[in-house]
């Protein structure tokens, strides 16, 4: 046959669907799934455009009045900010003695006055403003980028540790086993906050990447246990074995040939992690741990709540707990739908 | 059975030692020069050369290890950097107040969750399962830290039916006026992920023969539940919250801060944030020496509890 026939031929041939195709179909059968899925994809759009720029990049700018109230409340708190500059200009023209400063202060006064006449403060905002007058909205955006990027960016680098870890500890055995269980077991007789706390102290330094860093270095036992496991009832499997036998070397084994057929687990694990990590960070981030001052991330904000809430601010608090809520469950299920969708046995 | 305790704690000899390299390597060599630390800002040589000295940090690592082995073996770990107290009087003082709320979050929290998970096991697939396995996870999503503030506020502040912080000297006041909110907080924040859990553990037993069996001899539904599945399934739940014990001493540490009680977990708080370097070095390796152990004790009380584990 020539070639032309051969492809001819293959093409009759009913194309069976691969494991990943399956996996697809099975997982946009679950609805509930497939909609936290387009939940997650959101917030992530949210995160990269924050992070490109094109939205939240002025979150800092101080464009309402201090605790501007959301807009379905109404812009019922008039400001009242001008009272308080007309009573100290009455108060210096009583007194007879020439300031030395007038003149600039007057300067500074009238560029003031010329900078607000151009920015008026704005009463109201969709979500309502902080105490420094920033769009709790824009924040909301920025908070986003900084809580998925720490998650992701921790998770993956746990993930990856726990894997090439695992991958070695079940594959090779003997003392590189024995030293990662050593390793796994020293690091699971701390308990995990307390862990990262010590980190944290040591270190003395606050930063998102310092946060990936702590998160990512401490996270990976979990996932090393599991794919561990996998790797021991793998590698006597006769495809190992097969691989082995036409000289395949020993990374090729483990990650060409093995490493796909348990990367359903290492999948759900990432996932499963990317929600643990982002827990973290806001715990961290509240207890001043975590992100520098310069950002502001949903740890930072409920930190800021927690103070705003006391004279009946409870605009932030509100905000970064749904966002976080939302994104949280939306991702939680989410794992739940991938996990059954990628090992249908389990149902 | 003897034998695999003394095999177990021979094992527990290497892990240890991780620990205490792991903890030494953090703080008396990531964790640069405690001298400098400790001098504050205005400082002059001299005044660093002395502290370094009595901190034993101008010696070789080798020698300040043993020094870490020595505190650890005799327990004195000297003195706290921020205050001067003793870690030892730390400990003993602070741990009162740990277990005061605690104990009692532990016990409430427990039970309340396994008489949820047994009813929603129950009626597993129906519309009140499925409802409370929501209304779970999404309780589950939301940050501690939130429930905390807001029961804080409202239940404290503006309804006053408890006090919002504090702590007192006489047991009986502390236990049932100042720990009742925290408790209440600390049993709302489990309750969600206990159910999950233990509702897998009870679904795990229903689905044994022995169910079947004791149903197919005209066993009531509620006798089946109570007796069988229940006393099965109790055993990894035992075994789960005595795992639980030795972080949640430091992990309550949230609770313990916004209420103010002076407890292990705000101390070790206070230590991150003075940088108060022996009090988070003797809470990380007590803490795992008492993980280890209460990880063995579990072992054992599945044995007892469960003939059919073999322990090896």
């Amino acid at each position: 046959m020539s070639p032309a026939a051969l492809t001819l031929a293959a093409a009759h041939r009913p194309e069976s669907p691969g494991l990943w195709t399956l996996a697809w179909r099975r997982f946009l059968r679950d609805r509930l799934g497939a909609g936290c899925l387009a939940i997650v994809v959101v917030f992530v759009a949210v995160a990269l455009a924050s992070a490109a720029g094109l939205i939240a990049s002025d979150w800092s700018h101080e464009t309402a009045v201090s605790y501007a109230p959301p807009n379905f409340l109404g812009g019922s708190t008039a400001p009242d900010e001008a009272s308080p500059t007309a009573v100290r200009d009455d108060v210096s023209e009583e007194i007879d003695i020439k300031d030395p400063l007038a003149d600039e202060l007057a300067e500074i006064r009238k560029a003031l006055a010329g900078r607000s006449a151009v920015e008026t403060k704005k009463a109201t905002l969709p979500l309502g403003a902080d105490k420094w007058g920033r769009d709790v909205l824009l924040k909301l955006a920025k908070g986003t980028e900084t809580s998925l990027l720490v998650g992701l960016s921790a998770a993956l680098l746990a993930t990856f540790l726990g894997t090439l870890f695992g991958a070695q500890a079940g594959y090779f055995g003997g003392r590189i086993d024995d030293f990662f269980n050593w390793l796994y077991s020293v690091l699971t007789s701390i308990p995990y906050l307390l862990l990262i706390l010590a980190i944290a102290a040591v270190l003395n330094q606050k930063g998102t990447s310092t946060v990936v860093l702590i998160l990512g270095l401490t996270g990976w036992t979990g996932i090393f246990r599991l794919v561990r496991a996998e790797y021991l009832k793998h590698k006597v499997r006769e495809y190992v074995l097969a691989a082995g036998a036409i000289g395949a070397s020993d990374t090729r084994r483990m990650f060409a040939h093995i490493l796909p057929n348990v990367s359903h687990v290492v999948l759900v694990q990432l996932s499963l992690h990317v929600v643990l990590f982002i827990k973290s960070e806001v715990i961290l981030s509240f207890l001043g741990f975590g992100v520098g001052v310069e950002t502001v991330s949903w740890g930072s904000m409920l930190n800021e709540a927690q103070a705003e809430l006391l004279i009946g601010k409870w605009w932030q608090l509100a905000a970064a707990t749904a966002a976080m809520a939302v994104l949280v469950t939306a991702f939680s299920l989410f794992t739940d739908a991938l996990r059954d969708a990628l090992d249908p046995r389990l149902r | 059975m003897l034998a695999y305790v003394i095999r177990r704690l021979w094992q527990f000899i290497p892990t240890l030692l991780g620990v205490v390299l792991l903890v030494f390597v953090l703080f008396n060599w990531v964790g640069g020069d405690p001298a400098y630390l400790l001098a504050g800002k205005i400082s002059n040589p001299e005044h660093i050369e002395n502290i370094r000295r009595q901190l034993g940090v101008d010696e070789p690592y080798y020698v300040q290890l043993g020094i870490f082995l020595k505190q650890i073996a005799t327990g004195d770990f000297g003195a706290s950097w921020a205050t001067n107290e003793k870690i030892s009087h730390i400990f003993a003082s602070r741990l009162g107040p740990s277990l005061t709320v605690l104990v009692p979050m532990l016990v409430i929290g427990t039970l309340l969750a396994m008489i949820a998970a047994l009813a929603v096991a129950f009626w597993r697939g129906s519309v009140t399962d499925r409802a409370i396995m929501i209304a779970c996870t999404v309780g589950q999503s939301i940050s501690i830290l939130v429930y905390i503030i807001v029961l804080q506020y409202v239940l404290g502040y503006q309804l006053g039916w408890f006090p919002v912080q504090g702590w007192g000297q006489d047991l009986r006041e502390n236990l049932f006026y100042y720990a009742a909110l925290p408790v209440l907080v600390g049993v709302i924040v489990s309750l969600a992920p206990d159910i999950r859990l233990y509702r897998s553990f009870f679904l795990d037993e229903i689905n044994q023969d022995y169910v079947r069996t004791a149903r197919a001899k005209g066993m009531s539904d509620t006798r089946v539940m109570t007796v069988h599945v229940l006393r099965n399934a109790a055993i990894p739940i035992v075994t789960n919250v005595m795992i639980q014990l030795p972080a949640l001493l430091a992990g309550a540490f949230l609770i313990e801060r916004f209420f103010s009680i002076p407890g292990i977990g705000r101390e070790v708080i206070l230590a991150v944030e003075r940088s108060d370097f022996p009090l988070i070095k003797a809470v990380t390796v007590y803490v795992a020496i008492a993980t280890m152990i209460i990880n063995l004790a579990a072992d054992l009380l599945y044995k007892a509890v469960d003939p059919r584990v073999q322990l090896k």
